[in-house]
């Protein structure tokens, strides 16, 4: 028993009553605290967990299993959990217990999962290495001087560690797909509106949706199946019923131009040897252009600003959440809360959001960054008349060092290759094709909108190929030493 | 951005920049304002704002009280209430 | 130098929805602080907001009312500023894209004279009400109630076609009409159900350019329009005829003091980045949707009027009195539903329901006796049964105890004398009591024949038919 199997497997020791869910549920809180230096919960449910647990074993042996019964999940801290408190990284929501379960969380726990805390993750999920935590950045388990990624580091390093079979994200320009690429997990962002939105601490309401981390695609998929579906108190959910995971047989694979030229050579061929696989699967690959690749980082940081500026209005010390002590007057007590409760990444989009829907700019910057958004969007549209699905680099390089990054521009186009399929709504994954330099490499498929069947079911072909979704860091070595079990330099 | 525009910016969105802050936000916020600027470059043509990534419509609910408050449960999470006030200070009108 | 006024009113109509424009939460009015506001209305975070069917039927209506254009979609956007009862931070509200575009209201008689003047509409939009600060309940502290937060309200913009005080009044006048008629709003101006601000400038008659405008904000009932608007004119006017200029601001109208005040460094925010909001997707106007609104459009009030003083007959003024409420006037058309005469039917309701309801302290959809009872009441004045007098007697009788309209009136003997030889036994004896009345009647007092009309009627305990005791004393007195 270990949360390195996959959810598959641990669903049928469960069935097979080889361990129950409370020893599943013990051995994982186990490893949590042996790994406690990573960093990747803010909040570990002990209690919560043990009951959830023992409900599991009870429903088993009724034979009453659901789909995830017993099997233990942990939710990044952006989701609301009733009774568990939910920072989403910030000194401002330190202490905020919500009153309410994110629908995600009500489906996966009426499915029958056991979750075990909070994961740490980037603050208010604007980061792309977890260093914007309030609580310090998870740390990436194949090298814990690097970071996991972000903004769903804590996740992506939890899953990685075997701390957890699985675990929700939310990404909003990459931050399930870049951090599922540093830890070497597969992480799925869903089709806009796929996946309810409710209960989850809002970043940028047109872009942010929550997915998932695993094992493997097939566990991605089962966690999707569960997690999808229109929600009425998401106005922007669709209901498109049950995804499909299949696609056409064989599928004709797009290299975008834009993501795979100046790649960085080592790079490029750890990714082109992962097409090369899928070509060996019988698909076929074919190059094309999306023209408008570069100007979505620049159109994402106006639009995601803009919407958070706005999203972020209502922490004020009011009625929840961080409150600057002694304020003389409102617009004191406002600005001081403010002041304190954010960190310096969230006030610099708050800022440039602001800026950019003031008087005199909003035509210059919004709404030429909506034309931009429809001209990305268009450029997709255009793509998957002529292939099925889109195959391309996650990340310009495997996982830097923390601290390595410092300016904020820098760090925004750690976004590049992930933040057009953000724009436009597409469903993308990330899988794990590779090592270099010891650490993990992802290639990221994108679908047409609501065609996430088809990537899903192209990476489970893969992984049925290849074992680097298998491989994982040994954390039981010290910390600091970058031996991994598998020889994961074989590439 | 100048300082006059950054003192605008933060007291449109209430956030205390401290003396020693104005200086390295202002050098962040230019090099984000140089990064969003390229954007401005691009010819978009007759091509319509996208406010959404979907195509779809609002979806209206049907008028009915679905909500039971639990005051108690809302006003333990805030910072001070008293009488199911919310207190702040005072606001001179 | 003569001046004129040019005005225009935002009205703000909270619509009586159940359910609050964007969650689930209870809209009542009057409970205790905070027990109707979800984490919706709280603005916790997470939640989002579900747009209200009901609200968008009501606005649709509404616009369907003033012939407004109603585009194929609008869209909703937020408004950002900070203020303790805006739980988010923004309002939720339609900036661009408006369900009701321009439309109009024609004022029949505005401001005192009897030229109709067509009031143009330029928008009436959507969005969420704020909740309410409390500020003298807390020492040193302001109290906040999230109850409102989140009400749906229409906001109807006038252009500023409105020229004096009176016809602003009377703008807002109608549109309280006209919204209760709809049923979208209770109309209850005490509850701040409908709440008015006012645009307002001045310039010298015969100008073509707008002089500055000040806005003049909480404006709660008829009179208050009127008086704060004749106030501020003559600020304005005073203003410019000591060579000084009018400010741009926003001033606050004081009921109390009957003044209105500068509310000049308390403005909230002067740039509201709107922008859409992107937890809302567009709405569509469906056919559906809107057949729905055309499906609740009643006979509007211009029309009901209209209807009262061509075909019944009824006085301009008759129209407008029974129109203003619009329960009244469907228990008078219920009425005449009942085939009950139009005129009788709008005295008894304009008097004596009207005087009941008032002394009950009730309102006509709670009148005990029903409208098909005060019909079969008039019929029963009609036919000559009773007096109008003893009609209220029985009508008063059925408010307390109900029962049956013919019963009543034999257990009271109101049953008015139908035997002409009785009656004329007694007119005749009457006549002889009183000789030099008589004599003074032949001799051209003929107002004594009031007097003679008293007697009989007191003889026969007014249950005499006075039109008939009338026409038998000028027949036996020979009166002209």
């Amino acid at each position: 028993m270990n949360a390195h199997e996959s959810i598959a497997e641990l669903r049928r020791g469960l069935l097979d009553k080889r361990y129950s869910a409370v020893e599943l549920t013990e051995h994982c809180l186990a490893e949590i605290d042996t790994s406690a230096s990573l960093n990747c919960f803010i909040t570990v449910a002990r209690d919560e967990a043990v009951a959830a647990a023992k409900a599991a074993d009870a429903a088993i042996a009724r034979g009453e299993a659901g789909p995830l019964t017993g099997v233990p999940l942990a939710h990044k801290d952006v989701f609301c959990t009733e009774g568990v408190r939910t920072t989403c990284g910030s000194r401002m929501l330190a202490n905020f217990i919500a009153p309410y379960d994110a629908t995600v969380v009500s489906k996966l726990a009426a499915a029958g999962a056991v979750c075990l805390g909070k994961t740490n993750m980037d603050e208010f999920a604007m980061g792309s290495s977890n260093e914007t935590s309030w609580f310090g950045p998870a740390r990436n388990p194949w090298d814990p001087e690097r970071a996991p990624g972000g903004s769903s580091g804590g996740s992506a390093a939890a899953v990685s560690a075997g701390l957890v079979p699985c675990a929700t994200g939310t990404d909003t320009g990459g931050s399930i797909r870049q951090p599922a690429a540093f830890c070497g997990v597969t992480g799925l962002k869903p089709t806009y509106g796929r996946v309810s939105r409710y209960g989850m601490v809002a970043f940028a309401s047109s872009l942010d949706q929550g997915g998932a981390f695993a094992r493997d695609a097939d566990d991605v998929a089962t966690l999707l199946k569960i997690m999808e579906g229109h929600d009425p108190r998401d106005s922007t959910s669709t209901d498109t019923g049950p995804t499909a995971f299949r696609g056409p047989e064989p599928m004709t694979i797009g290299l975008p131009a834009e993501y795979w030229d100046n790649l960085d050579a080592a790079m490029g061929a750890r990714l082109e040897a992962a097409t090369r696989e899928l070509e060996a699967a019988g698909h076929a690959l074919t190059t094309l252009s999306l023209p408008h690749t570069r100007a979505a980082v620049s159109a994402y940081y106006v639009i995601a600003s803009a919407e958070a500026s706005a999203n972020l209005s209502r922490y004020d010390g009011v009625r929840f959440g961080y409150r600057a002590e002694a304020s003389e007057d409102i617009d004191e007590l406002y600005r001081r809360s403010r002041a304190e409760g954010f960190g310096a990444e969230v006030k610099r989009r708050i800022l440039t959001g602001t800026y950019a829907l003031s008087i005199g700019y909003y035509d210059a910057y919004y709404l030429q960054a909506q034309r931009v958004r429809r001209l990305i969007r268009q450029d997709f549209l255009d793509a998957f008349n002529r292939v099925d699905v889109i195959a391309a680099p996650v990340t310009p390089s495997v996982a830097f060092e923390l601290g390595a990054v410092t300016d904020p521009v820098d760090m925004y186009r750690q976004d590049a290759f992930t933040i057009p399929a953000s724009l436009s709504g597409l469903p993308a994954m990330s899988m794990p094709c590779g090592m270099l330099d010891r650490l993990p490499v992802g290639l990221q498929l994108i679908a047409p909108h609501f065609e996430e069947g088809r990537i899903l079911n192209l990476a489970a072909q893969y992984q049925r190929r290849t074992d680097w979704h298998r491989r994982h860091p040994d954390i039981s070595i010290d910390a600091g030493s970058r031996a991994e079990r598998e020889g994961a330099d074989a590439v | 951005m100048d300082r006059e525009t950054l003192a605008r910016l933060a007291r449109l969105s209430q956030l205390e920049l401290t003396p020693e802050e104005v200086g390295p936000a202002l050098a962040d916020l230019n090099r984000i304002v140089a990064l969003i600027d390229e954007m401005r470059a691009i010819d978009t043509g007759d091509a319509a704002p996208l406010a959404h990534p979907l195509d779809t419509d609002q979806p209206l609910r049907d008028d009915i009280v679905t909500e039971s408050v639990d005051r108690e449960t809302y006003q333990e999470i805030a910072p001070a209430t008293r009488d199911g006030f919310y207190l702040v200070p005072k606001v001179v009108e | 130098m003569q001046f004129e006024s040019v005005i225009g009113l935002e009205i703000h109509v909270q619509l009586a929805t159940r359910s609050k424009i964007f969650s689930g939460a209870a809209t009542a009015f009057g409970a205790d602080p905070n027990t109707q506001a979800c984490p919706v209305d709280l603005g916790l975070p997470g939640v989002l907001p579900v747009l209200n069917r009901e609200a968008v039927r009501m606005a649709l209506t509404f616009g369907l009312a003033i012939d407004g254009e109603i585009a194929p979609t609008c869209r909703f956007d937020r408004k950002n500023y900070f203020y303790p009862d805006l739980p988010k931070g923004y309002q939720i509200s339609q900036f661009e894209q408006p369900i009701v575009g321009r439309g109009k209201i024609t004022l029949e008689s505005a401001g005192g004279t009897d030229k109709a003047r067509t009031i143009g509409i330029t928008r009436a939009h959507l969005e969420e009400d704020a909740g309410k600060s409390l500020h003298d309940a807390f020492a040193g502290l302001t109290g906040v109630d999230l109850n409102r937060a989140g009400t749906p309200l229409l906001e109807v913009v006038s252009d500023p076609d409105l020229r004096t005080p009176e016809e602003a009044a009377a703008f807002f006048r109608e549109m309280h009409v006209l919204v209760r008629t709809l049923r979208i709003c209770d109309g209850n101006l005490n509850e701040g159900s409908m709440r008015c601000d006012a645009n307002i400038s001045v310039r010298p008659v015969g100008a073509s350019e707008l002089g500055e405008r000040t806005e003049i904000k909480n404006l709660n009932s008829f009179r208050f329009v009127e008086r704060a608007l004749r106030h501020e004119i003559e600020r304005q006017v005073d203003v410019l005829e000591s060579g000084g200029q009018v400010e741009r601001e926003t001033r606050l109208y004081d009921a109390e003091r009957d003044e209105t005040r500068s509310m000049r460094g308390k403005e909230l925010s002067d740039d509201y980045r709107y922008f859409p909001d992107p937890d809302l997707l567009p709405v569509r106007i469906t056919p559906d949707l809107l057949q729905e609104a055309r499906a609740h459009l009643p006979e509007l009030p211009w029309a009901k009027r209209a209807r009262y003083v061509d075909d019944l007959g009824l006085t301009d003024y008759a129209a407008r009195a029974l129109v203003s409420d619009p329960d009244t006037a469907a228990f008078f058309d219920a009425i005449l539903d009942s085939g009950a005469d139009a005129r009788l039917a709008a005295n008894w309701v304009m008097d004596h329901v009207a005087a009941m309801l008032n002394r009950h302290e009730t309102d006509i959809a709670q009148c005990p006796v029903s409208a098909t009872q005060v019909a079969r009441l008039i019929g029963r004045i009609e036919d000559g049964t009773i007096s109008n007098t003893a009609a209220k007697t029985v009508f008063d009788a059925m408010w307390e105890e109900g029962g049956d309209i013919d019963a009543i009136i034999d257990a009271k003997g109101l049953r008015q004398m139908r035997d002409t030889d009785e009656l004329a036994r007694i007119v005749a004896r009457i006549v002889d009591q009183h000789p030099e009345q008589v004599a003074e009647l032949r001799a051209g007092k003929t107002r004594l024949l009031g007097f003679f009309v008293g007697q009989v009627m007191r003889e026969t305990r007014g249950k005499a038919d006075p039109r008939q005791v009338n026409a038998l004393l000028k027949q036996t007195l020979g009166a002209p």
